[in-house]
């Protein structure tokens, strides 16, 4: 999968698991400081990301992931890996 | 999931004594029980026998709730036959009683790692469906021990006030997503745990408790029924002590 279409994907989930703003998601949207996930929102997204893309993200590499570019590299690496 | 009759309960420690009443009313308010034991196999089928005989739906469970990869497997089971845990009871635990000075190092680590690593393990792997769910009950069932200390027991209440203060901590952290963490703190309840005390000891029990008797393990489950409820849905944190006020 490109990464452009992972990043589309993710978004959708973003709008619809969080119900997140669309026009606010970008590579550099930080998920705490600009739009207002909370941490264990976080959490529920990386859940939502492995259902979606049936990818496997452990916890080391969670804790990781701050912005929305981190977690669609993450998961275009494992999808193409 | 909506309603009782759709909801998954896992009671682990679920073959004998408290866990096993607590499998029985469960079922009894329609929920599936899986019921989770370590060894006790014979124990475990008889509980799903006379759940099934009742007309309700059981399935026994083997693991033992301390090992991450035993619960990882168990949770896996659970979830290919029945789906998400939508109501889990923290029930496992283990005794290993002695005076502080004579406690061996082995004895004060397997009581902890049962009984409050089993807590962790088994609350970590069913918060995933919780949260899917936006919908859980997570009953951690400690002792009054944990709130008064008990001599003699200085692993057990130490294993039993850390699930206390787990379950609190787990209330703060989830319960915006519609999941409670409460406590049920039995006091003395007639079980195998307490049967081998002698006659002296359970009097001398007795008379410090308001109500002059031990418990029934059916008179904790009562407890644990309605916590498990959509009843009991703005409670959580708290610590419900079902001990006939021997706390008082």
């Amino acid at each position: 999968m490109e990464r452009n279409e992972v990043s589309e994907k993710l978004t959708g989930v973003l709008v619809s698991e969080l119900g997140l703003d669309a026009g606010k998601i970008n590579d550099d949207a930080h998920f705490e400081e600009d739009l207002d996930v909370d941490s264990l929102g976080v959490v529920e997204l990386l859940m939502a990301l492995e259902d979606e893309f049936g990818v496997k993200i452990p916890d080391e590499e969670a804790e990781s992931i701050m912005t929305v570019g981190q977690a669609v590299d993450l998961v275009h690496t494992k999808l193409n890996s | 999931m909506t309603g009782a009759d759709a909801r998954v309960a896992l009671v682990t420690g679920g073959s004998r004594g408290i866990g096993r009443a607590i499998a029985l009313r469960l079922a009894a308010d329609g929920l599936t029980v899986v019921v989770n034991y370590s060894a006790n196999s014979t124990a475990a089928a008889d509980v799903v026998a006379r759940i099934e005989s009742a007309g309700g739906r059981a399935m026994p469970a083997k693991a033992d709730v301390s090992d991450p990869d035993q619960v990882g497997n168990l949770f896996d089971l659970v979830t290919a036959e029945l789906g998400a845990v939508d109501v889990l009871v923290n029930n496992a635990g283990i005794t290993r009683d002695s005076l502080l000075l004579r406690m061996s190092h082995e004895d004060f680590d397997a009581v902890i790692q049962t009984n409050l690593r089993s807590a962790f393990l088994c609350t970590k792997a069913s918060l995933r469906g919780m949260l899917k769910a936006k919908w859980g009950r997570i009953i951690s069932i400690a002792s009054v021990a944990g709130i008064s200390g008990n001599a003699g027991q200085a692993n057990y209440a130490a294993s039993k006030a850390g699930m206390i203060a787990f379950a609190k901590s787990i209330a703060k952290e989830v319960g915006s997503r519609g999941i409670t963490s409460n406590v049920v703190a039995p006091g003395y309840i007639e079980t195998d745990m307490t049967h081998s005390l002698g006659d002296g000891a359970k009097e001398s029990a007795s008379s410090a408790i308001a109500l002059g008797r031990f418990g029934q393990p059916e008179e904790v489950a009562e407890a644990v029924g309605f916590l498990a409820s959509d009843a009991s849905s703005y409670i959580t944190g708290q610590v419900l002590a079902v001990d006939g006020g021997i706390t008082l």
